[in-house]
């Protein structure tokens, strides 16, 4: 009965989603699916929370190595619930201006917008420029020529990094009208448009193929895996 | 639609129809455009609702540049009307609100006592009242088709309204020098969504298919008809790294991306972390999976333990192993790369929804030496995950996983009925290839006047190509 429930709760409200797709009338249905799903997960924030609590703690009362930063991540999440319960410096909604509560707690001005535009973002931000890093990283690696396959890779690459660089149009730009199509920007984008447009659009085939077999399998309830084992 | 566009002025409210402003049949009859005639609208069949279709004539007389352009305006629907009330009760409130602070009233009290006043003045509408006619600002123009059909009929569809909201419309004639002719009105009609979406047509005959081809390798798979598919190498690694982990006495970490539970790549990801999880029970390794979703850490916790419960290992489930990190994306990655450096796992799997943290992870599992599997549908991350990976699962690898690790001839089954929908799709996509090049083809080669054999290659490539990117469309 515990797995039984769940598949039957899965399939139905599968079947509904998919039905309101093609029926409108049921798109009501569907809706409710989904703000049931948006229930679902407020309810496992809880489980969440107590998560982090469990393992921080736990990480505290036993001293482990890095304990401190358990103290500022249980600060951090101690400060930011309870100014966001309170709405801490929300300014009432516009739609209710009478109403001292009804702004939104991350409206403009509050405590956890400010946490959010003067603590999150820039460190958000920060771990997304690392990525430039990463990515130079990656291609140094995936470009050694050290088979014919690596050599196409980095040939490509190459037509395309300059195609789309200022580079680009001062190498090529004086290729006369005849042999246009071997400047480098016509070269990349034709790269772009033919080779790449092609190979990406193969790989989304299979996958909305994929999905939906996927789909079937956990909507017939012949893949019960992610409830937990197969049998 | 935006507030601002709503902004009609207060005296307006509740009023008669504008039509009552514009100039009056006979008074306009020697400057203005003639009034159009026979005005009709209608529900839009079929449709998911939103939608109504006008239709009208051409008066008779409206020869030439008698007329240049139509204006259909349309009254609120109920959100509309909603939003309008609000903007209104605002206004009220905040002159309320002056008045009884220059009374002297106190501010806390002067803000209830004006919200009161404000709702009274501007109260809601009850439930299932008829909307009061609002004329909505904006207008639509319809330009005068330069080749009328003798039926003298124009025919336009509204959309984006309320499929709740019942609206009257009225249309106005225009000439080139702007002059309006009165306006012919007609409702209320309501756009209320029909029986079956006939747009989408199409993708219910995929669909059905698709899906007829799956169950019926699964029911032929039932009979006990051998299902073989091709080797996925990612897959067959699975035991190796898994091994690996547990040789090095490192733990296996298993991403199952970053999306919630309602994002079928991280229910995929789950189905391969059961199994994943069962190699690393039985190898009596560990297997830390951090997640940024709660949802998704729950249903993980459950794949998990029933996992180690198959491989007769329930006592070495450590629910701990499996955490929630973080919703935010780069907060989790800062989390998990940092782990990553100090736990050096041995084996790494990415199998989930990934966007721009794929590189991150990988690059630091590459460069803490790990062994790493990775899969996602984000086609714009596979470059990522093949230059930084052993082995990644591309596209649809990485959802025939599951059933491939399995090895159960029903999913395997489903594998093979997914190959159906790929050969339908090869052949469609080189059916219009040919078609539309013979098209070209023919056409060059045809002579410029007179019918010929080449010109009627040419109509009938185009009308195979046409007729199947019509059923596609459909």
């Amino acid at each position: 009965m515990k797995r039984l429930v769940p598949l039957w709760i899965a399939s139905i409200a599968g079947i509904t989603v998919i039905v309101s797709n093609f029926i409108p009338v049921a798109l009501g249905m569907s809706d409710l699916v989904t703000q049931m799903f948006q229930v679902l997960a407020a309810v496992a924030y809880v489980l969440g929370a107590a998560s982090i609590a469990k393992v921080h703690l736990g990480k505290l009362s036993a001293k482990r190595p890095g304990w401190g930063y358990s103290i500022v991540v249980l600060g951090c999440f101690a400060i930011t619930l309870f100014a966001g319960l309170l709405k801490i410096g929300a300014l009432p909604a516009d739609r209710a201006p009478y109403l001292p509560y009804s702004g939104k707690y991350d409206s403009e001005g509050s405590v956890v917008w400010w946490i959010y535009e003067y603590a999150i973002s820039p460190i958000t931000s920060t771990m997304f420029a690392m990525l430039a890093f990463y990515v130079a990283s990656a291609a140094f690696r995936a470009f050694r020529a050290k088979n014919v396959e690596a050599i196409l890779l980095l040939g490509t690459a190459f037509i395309i990094l300059l195609g789309r660089t200022a580079a680009g149009a001062y190498l090529t730009g004086w290729f006369p009208d005849e042999i246009g199509g071997l400047k480098l920007e016509n070269l990349s984008l034709y790269i772009m448009l033919v080779f790449n447009t092609a190979g990406n659009r193969a790989i989304i085939i299979g996958i909305a193929l994929g999905v939906a077999a996927t789909s079937l399998r956990i909507l017939l309830q012949i893949d019960r895996s992610y409830l937990g084992s197969g049998e | 639609m935006a507030v601002a566009a709503l902004a009609l002025p207060s005296n307006a409210m509740h009023a008669a129809p504008q039509a009552d402003k514009s100039p009056a049949p006979n008074a306009a009859a020697s400057a203005s455009p003639p009034m159009v005639e026979a005005l009709e609208a209608n529900d839009v069949p079929l449709d998911q609702g939103g939608e109504v279709e006008l239709r009208w004539k051409v008066p008779a007389g409206a020869a030439g540049d008698a007329i240049d352009r139509f204006v259909v305006q349309r009254t609120l629907g109920r959100e509309e009307f909603d939003a309008l009330l609000t903007e209104r009760r605002k206004a009220a409130f905040q002159t309320h609100l002056k008045a009884l602070l220059a009374q002297g009233v106190a501010p806390e009290q002067a803000r209830t006592q004006a919200g009161i006043k404000a709702r009274e003045q501007f109260p809601k509408l009850a439930p299932g009242a008829a909307l009061p006619i609002e004329w909505l600002p904006q207008t639509t123009e319809v330009p005068r088709p330069k080749e009328l059909p003798q039926d003298r009929v124009v025919t336009t569809t509204i959309a984006e309204l309320d499929p709740g909201s019942k609206y009257h419309f009225q249309v106005f004639a225009v000439d080139r020098g702007g002059a309006k002719s009165s306006a012919a009105a007609i409702g209320p009609v309501g756009a209320t969504p029909g029986g079956f979406l006939l747009k989408r047509a199409a993708l219910l005959g995929w669909i059905v298919v698709i899906s007829g081809a799956v169950m019926f390798f699964i029911l032929l798979a039932r009979t006990g008809r051998v299902m073989r598919i091709r080797r996925i190498a990612a897959l067959e690694a699975v035991d190796e790294a898994v091994g690996r982990a547990t040789e090095m006495g490192r733990p296996v970490l298993f991403i199952p991306g970053i999306q919630d539970m309602d994002n079928v790549q991280t229910i995929a990801g789950i189905t391969i972390l059961s199994r994943v999880a069962k190699t690393v029970a039985e190898y009596d390794a560990t297997i830390e999976v951090p997640t940024s979703r709660s949802l998704a850490m729950q249903a993980a916790k459950e794949a998990v333990q029933a996992s180690y419960m198959q491989a007769g290992r329930s006592d070495s489930f450590n629910p701990d192993a499996i955490s929630y990190i973080t919703d935010e994306q780069f907060g989790f990655v800062a989390y998990t790369a940092g782990r990553m450096v100090r736990e050096k796992p041995a084996a790494c799997f990415y199998l989930g929804c990934f966007y721009a943290e794929s590189l991150i992870l990988a690059e630091t599992g590459n460069s803490i030496g790990a062994i790493q599997i990775a899969g996602t549908a984000e086609s714009s991350q596979l470059p990522f995950f093949v230059a930084a990976c052993d082995y990644t699962l591309i596209g649809e690898e990485f959802f025939a996983a599951s059933a491939y690790l399995s090895g159960e001839p029903d999913q395997l089954g489903s594998i093979k009925g997914q190959d159906v929908g790929k050969v339908i799709s090869i052949l469609v996509i080189v059916v219009v290839a040919l078609a539309l090049s013979i098209q070209v083809a023919a056409m060059k080669m045809a002579p410029a006047t007179g019918p010929s054999v080449m010109s009627k290659v040419a109509d009938a490539s185009g009308f195979v190509a046409g007729k199947i990117k019509w059923i596609l469309k459909t």
